[in-house]
């Protein structure tokens, strides 16, 4: 039995009959009976949803029509994305009995593509974190050092797909939520352009910052699950209708002469010694590869990290205001309105929820407004202009996606600030809505995954696939 | 200082987030901490600046914010009152806030 599925290699394997959907689904779900009381990935499994999916790809097969895109791939999805029927948590304890009525627009648009939802995967509480510690179902460890972070707040799917638990995987991307753990797991992970999948369904984080997007093992198939995922969608009036192009048509296209900016503000002081050497070696084999690299200068990046946490606080404060013990989740009972309402929050979140509603609710509050959310937002800004000018000069731009490799669980919980000034190479790519992936590119200390960040202009997803997919064909992992 | 104990106070509850004294200190001295860092966006002049809401352009928007205002079935009533913490369809109740 091959180790690492690749969804060619299920369409394959079923074609010619080697093994049926629904016997890959039990696989899957024994590989994960043995791994997940260590690793945690999984919050639930949804064996009867899985079954019935692979039964329809099983007949397909057997009456030898034509299968689907995704079939029989078994995927798994981060717990802030509704599934209909099956719990969705977020990671809180305050969803912990929560069922969704309905299903997220990228669930539905897998599943009709073929795939089978095998679980839900652990995260931060709602999407907040770094490390995957925020979750109130304890942390997922990194498959490649079990004592370190899986990275977050997508922890538990870049584990599951590193591990070997799913084929592919959605996770959700704020601040760098998709891209980090992809590098902490070495896997390649990717953020489309805002806009580019519908978020209906995706429980709200920061509205003007959230997007949904794919895990996998290989670039071809984050590709494959992108273009699944992507276009317009009527239920969310954000996103576009800018047509999806066939990604994966797109790789294998030479990347010879291609201009790739190297923005010197991306590698200055911070940055892990193993981390720089990974990355810069990365960058020397796209040389190779026959790409001019370009220095260009991206000015405001040392101002993201304040700007996205107000802007992304301030939002969060706003989207958090729904869970008053009334329609759903938990309540604290409390004979005055007002009173529950307190109790069943001061309850049901966490610390880095609480922080960040305190913190996002103060620069919205009245006589700080003007300070700090909307100096954040003009900030937010002149960092998507610096996004805009250097589209002008390169094709995309490469940059760390982490400053540190993974670190210890409990390394760094006691400290937020800290916490968050290692989003600094992510979060500027979230607030100009551009996309943005990260590839594995070589290991530090031998073991721990180093991830390269490629940038595109908006909706230019297909020129930063065909670079991953380059760079992966060219051993970009083991640089 | 930044941020006292008395702004945490009155912010959650604006929030209507109750938080322990310990919590209240915690989170005083980490968002006072956090609001220094995010001073150091006054370096910058933005006098010239728009504020930026969202990142997509009003052409990538036209077709999407408006719709015609349609009421169609969604037949999930059930459902959603099943999963409330206190439902009595077809209304969630809460505690009373009005005295008679």
């Amino acid at each position: 039995m091959t180790a690492n599925w690749t969804i060619d290699g299920v369409r394959e394997a079923l074609a010619a009959r080697k093994i049926s959907a629904r016997e890959l689904a039990a696989e899957f779900y024994k590989r994960i009976g043995t791994q997940n009381p260590q690793l945690n990935a999984y919050l639930a499994l949804t064996p009867e949803r899985a079954r019935r999916q692979a039964e329809k790809i099983d007949a397909l097969v057997s009456a030898g029509s034509n299968l689907p895109p995704l079939a029989g791939v078994p995927v798994a999805i981060k717990d802030v994305i509704s599934t209909r029927g099956t719990k969705t948590t977020c990671g809180s304890k305050i969803l912990e009995n929560y069922i969704p009525p309905y299903d997220a627009t990228a669930v539905e648009r897998l599943e009709a593509a073929g795939a089978v939802i095998l679980g839900k995967t652990n995260c931060d509480e709602f999407a907040m974190g770094s490390s995957n510690e925020n979750s109130a179902y304890g942390p997922v460890k990194n498959p490649n050092a079990m004592e370190r972070v899986p990275g977050g707040s997508s922890g538990g799917s870049a584990a599951a797909v590193a591990a070997g638990l799913a084929v592919a995987a959605l996770g959700t991307d704020t601040g760098g939520s998709i891209r980090q753990p992809g590098s902490f797991c070495g896997i390649p992970a990717m953020m489309g352009s805002y806009g580019r999948v519908s978020r209906y369904g995706l429980i709200a984080f920061a509205s003007s910052l959230d997007r949904i997007g794919p895990f996998a093992t290989k670039v071809r198939d984050v590709a494959a699950i992108l273009r699944t995922i992507a276009g317009r969608d009527p239920h969310d009036s954000t996103s576009t209708t800018v047509p999806v192009p066939d990604y994966c048509a797109g790789l294998g296209k030479p990347v010879q002469g291609l201009r790739l900016g190297i923005p010197k503000d991306y590698f200055g002081e911070g940055m892990d010694a193993g981390v720089r050497e990974k990355v810069e070696a990365g960058i020397a084999l796209f040389q190779k590869l026959g790409c001019e690299l370009v220095d260009i200068r991206m000015p405001h990046t040392d101002y993201a990290i304040a700007a996205y946490y107000i802007i992304a606080t301030a939002e969060a404060s706003s989207n958090l205001a729904r869970y008053d013990g009334v329609r759903y989740g938990l309540r604290v009972e409390d004979d005055s309105l007002l009173a529950m309402y307190r109790k069943t929050r001061g309850a049901g979140f966490g610390p880095e929820v609480k922080r960040r509603i305190v913190l996002g609710t103060y620069v919205l509050s009245a006589g700080y407004y003007d300070a700090y959310y909307l100096k954040g937002q003009k900030v937010r800004g002149l960092i998507a202009q610096d996004f805009r000018d250097a589209f002008t000069k390169v094709d995309a731009i490469l940059t760390p996606t982490s400053p540190v490799p993974p670190f210890h669980l409990g390394e760094r919980t006691s400290d937020p600030l800290q916490m968050y000034l290692a989003d600094i190479y992510t979060v500027t790519g979230s607030l100009a809505g551009v996309p943005g992936m990260s590839v594995p590119c070589g290991k530090t200390c031998g073991k721990l995954p180093v991830g390269l960040q490629i940038f595109g202009p908006a909706f230019g997803e297909a020129r930063v696939l065909q670079l991953a997919d380059a760079f992966e064909k060219a051993g970009g992992a083991d640089v | 200082m930044k941020i006292s104990r008395e702004d945490v106070l009155r912010v959650a509850e604006l929030a209507y987030l109750d938080l322990s004294e310990a919590e209240l200190e915690t989170y005083r001295a980490q968002i006072d901490e956090i609001l220094e860092y995010i001073g150091k966006l006054n370096e910058l002049d933005t006098s010239k600046v728009e504020p930026m809401a969202q990142v997509l352009s009003e052409q990538q928007t036209l077709d999407a914010t408006l719709r015609e205002d349609l009421v169609v079935p969604c037949a999930v009533a059930e459902d959603v009152l099943q999963h409330a913490p206190d439902p009595e369809a077809p209304y969630f109740r809460v505690p009373k806030v009005i005295e008679r």
